[in-house]
């Protein structure tokens, strides 16, 4: 499937006529140099590179500067890593007027990266792997405030809720809704949101707000939470 | 070091190898020493029993302490060898041999012991006049030399065998109780030259000649200590580097090359990158791994969906992303379920591997095991497939069923074809 098709469809953004600021933020000049080919068109994707960064204090300069509405975070970064970026730029995060959304883009699909960044106040998560069109997708949902899950980061969601079943948990705030469920395993099986809608006979406003939730429950799970789910895997 | 103090660990003295490297270099022996590795090294390098070089030692003491001046010479200037560390292995009797190896600990006190007792006699019986106040404080001295020095060679020989790590009390102790030794039989020597009176002040002017030096070369020093480390450091980076470059090279260098060669064949490519991606993966991110392929059977549900979409994945070309939620234990009804998972993820990757990515999903919850196979290409409709064509009814909705399963095939409204697989788990219906 090209960007053509996506045009067509009606996800990408320059469809609706408006343009997202976005900041990359990766240490190979390739990289950045591909994803800039890839989406950087502004005309054509509705996307716009203000600015790049190649680790953790030229990514931090580089967003309070331009302040894009979305930023594009590589989670191994020379000077700690994504989540150090995230840590520091927290602030903008939840600034009512200008709000900095960030989306990691990783060719890392390992568990203690994603749900780290998750934690961290990402809006979502995709591989390296995804496609051009699939990424200004992407942009587009996480610039609108909703949260982008790939079908591995939903499997690790599940994964870190399903045990919490068998146990009753103390707060409620920990626990997945069926519905919530039901869409993360949907998004986990590879369906697109829009699908999600039509499986469920919902709206994707719905499953996106579904998806928002979840990635809220996720970082405000509690440490006892975040403890079995880390032991469970052997990260401790 | 090649050559001597193995030979020597045995106790008898063998003819020389012919093969021996031409270079026999002396040194002492780290293993299965008392003192200082001394006897044992030239034991071995005469190729003579270590007995009989330490009798002659003895003797030599005997003779006006000649054979203390040689052996303190030998210990100053001969480097340490790493006698024990080539000579473990072809050994039959491994475990006698460690055990000799940690006794000599206790032995090496007695000796020390022994040897100042020993020289005490002996210095009693000489009557040296004038001289024979010195001796007390000279043996003092030389005896704290000789601890220092041990707990040198002790902590290079933990150095090169990795077993040191004792608890740091001990060498301090030891380093301590040296020092100390020095100290004393330093001050009884000015003590004797009859300066008792001006000790305070000697005192004093040695601690200020001390604390200046200390000043002096302290900087120095530090800064010595720190470059050493700070190599040290480099040098394991340099070692993590080399095998990182290594590992890239027998891999994906190979890959690369296969890539090129294979440019015109965009399915070998993706099957070639994949399947390097796929093992590049294992190797960064799971510790224990490493990146080695084991053929064994898996054992568990998680592994055995991998194993069966890498091979499917290499063998179509077709990329297949996997998503397990939760693991079980494989059992008979799951094995069942993974065939037929395996031939839906064949049937996706041939017939509607065009679209895009197969997208595999596996849960375990409770006793119910899930598992959907998705690909996005033309769609199937059962009903049209001819009943001769047994691979849909039989291989997977017909297991299913037999195991007590159910499977679910339909066409995806946005395009593609789902195959859904449910089945309990046995093992779960045994513990309930």
């Amino acid at each position: 499937m090209s960007s053509e098709d996506a045009q067509q469809d009606g996800t990408g953004g320059a469809a609706e006529g408006r343009t997202v600021r976005v900041v990359l933020v990766d240490d190979h000049r390739m990289f950045r140099t591909g994803v800039q080919a890839e989406i950087g068109e502004t005309g054509r994707t509705g996307v716009e590179v203000v600015g790049e960064a190649a680790d953790v204090d030229q990514a931090l300069t580089v967003i309070t500067a331009t302040r894009p509405e979305v930023v594009l975070l590589d989670v191994h970064l020379p000077g700690g890593g994504g989540v150090e970026v995230l840590r520091r730029s927290a602030a903008m995060m939840t600034d009512a007027e200008r709000p900095v959304r960030f989306l990691a883009l990783s060719v890392s699909d390992a568990a203690e990266d994603v749900i780290g960044v998750i934690r961290g106040g990402a809006r979502g998560y995709v591989t390296k792997t995804i496609t051009g069109t699939d990424l200004v997708d992407a942009i587009f949902r996480v610039a609108d405030g909703d949260a982008v899950f790939s079908p591995r980061l939903a499997g690790f969601v599940l994964d870190a809720f399903a045990s919490s079943d068998a146990p009753p948990i103390d707060e409620d705030l920990d626990r997945l809704t069926q519905r919530e469920r039901e869409v993360l395993r949907l998004i986990a099986r590879g369906y697109a949101y829009k699908e999600i809608a039509k499986q469920l006979f919902i709206s994707v406003k719905t499953v996106e707000s579904h998806v928002s939730a979840v990635l809220r429950k996720l970082q405000l799970s509690n440490r006892h939470e975040l403890t079995r789910w880390a032991a469970a895997r052997r990260l401790v | 070091m090649t050559s001597a103090p193995p030979r020597a660990e045995t106790g008898y003295a063998p003819a020389p190898d012919p093969d021996d490297p031409p270079v026999r270099k002396l040194y002492r022996s780290a293993d299965g020493r008392l003192l200082g590795g001394v006897a044992r090294g030239l034991a071995g390098h005469l190729g003579l029993p270590v007995s009989w070089v330490r009798i002659v030692f003895v003797a030599l003491f005997m003779a006006d302490g000649m054979g203390a001046l040689l052996y303190a010479a030998f210990w100053f200037f001969v480097p340490l060898g790493v006698g024990g560390v080539e000579h473990r292995q072809p050994a039959p009797a491994d475990g006698r041999r460690r055990l000799l190896r940690h006794r000599p600990d206790k032995g090496q006190v007695f000796a020390l012991i022994a040897l100042l007792i020993g020289s005490s006699i002996v210095a009693s019986r000489f009557q040296l006049g004038q001289a024979d106040g010195y001796l007390w404080p000279v043996l003092l001295i030389g005896a704290g030399v000789a601890l220092v020095w041990r707990q040198a060679d002790n902590s290079r020989r933990a150095q090169w065998l990795e077993l040191g790590r004792r608890k740091g009390l001990l060498p301090m102790v030891r380093g301590a109780a040296g020092v100390l030794l020095v100290g004393v039989g330093v001050t009884g020597i000015v003590v004797l030259q009859g300066s008792v009176r001006h000790l305070g002040s000697v005192l004093q002017a040695a601690l200020a000649v001390v604390v200046g030096i200390a000043l002096l070369a302290g900087p120095y020093l530090v800064r010595m200590a720190q470059d050493l480390s700070e190599e040290r450091l480099m040098r394991i980076r340099a070692q993590e580097r080399a095998e990182v470059a290594a590992h890239v090279h027998d891999s994906v260098l190979h890959t690369l090359t296969l890539i090129q060669r294979n440019a015109d064949d965009p399915r070998e490519v993706a099957r070639l990158a994949r399947a390097q991606e796929r093992e590049l993966r294992a190797w960064l991110y799971k510790p224990e791994g490493r990146g080695k392929e084991e053929d064994e059977e898996p054992a568990t549900l998680a592994e055995a969906v991998r194993k069966s979409a890498a091979e499917v994945e290499d063998h179509h070309g077709v990329p297949i992303e996997v998503v397990v939620v939760g693991d079980c234990p494989l059992d008979e009804p799951l094995g069942a379920q993974m065939q037929a998972a395996r031939e839906a993820m064949v049937n996706a990757a041939k017939y509607g591997g065009e679209g895009g990515a197969v997208q595999v999903f596996a849960e375990v919850e409770g006793r119910t095991v899930f598992v959907s196979v998705r690909d996005r290409g033309p769609g199937f409709d059962l009903d049209a497939v001819p009943g001769d064509r047994m691979g849909v009814r039989e291989s997977i909705i017909g297991r299913m069923e037999r195991h007590g399963g159910t499977a679910r095939l339909r066409s995806a409204p946005e395009g593609g074809t789902v195959v859904e697989l449910e089945i309990e788990r046995a093992a779960a219906e045994r513990e309930i």
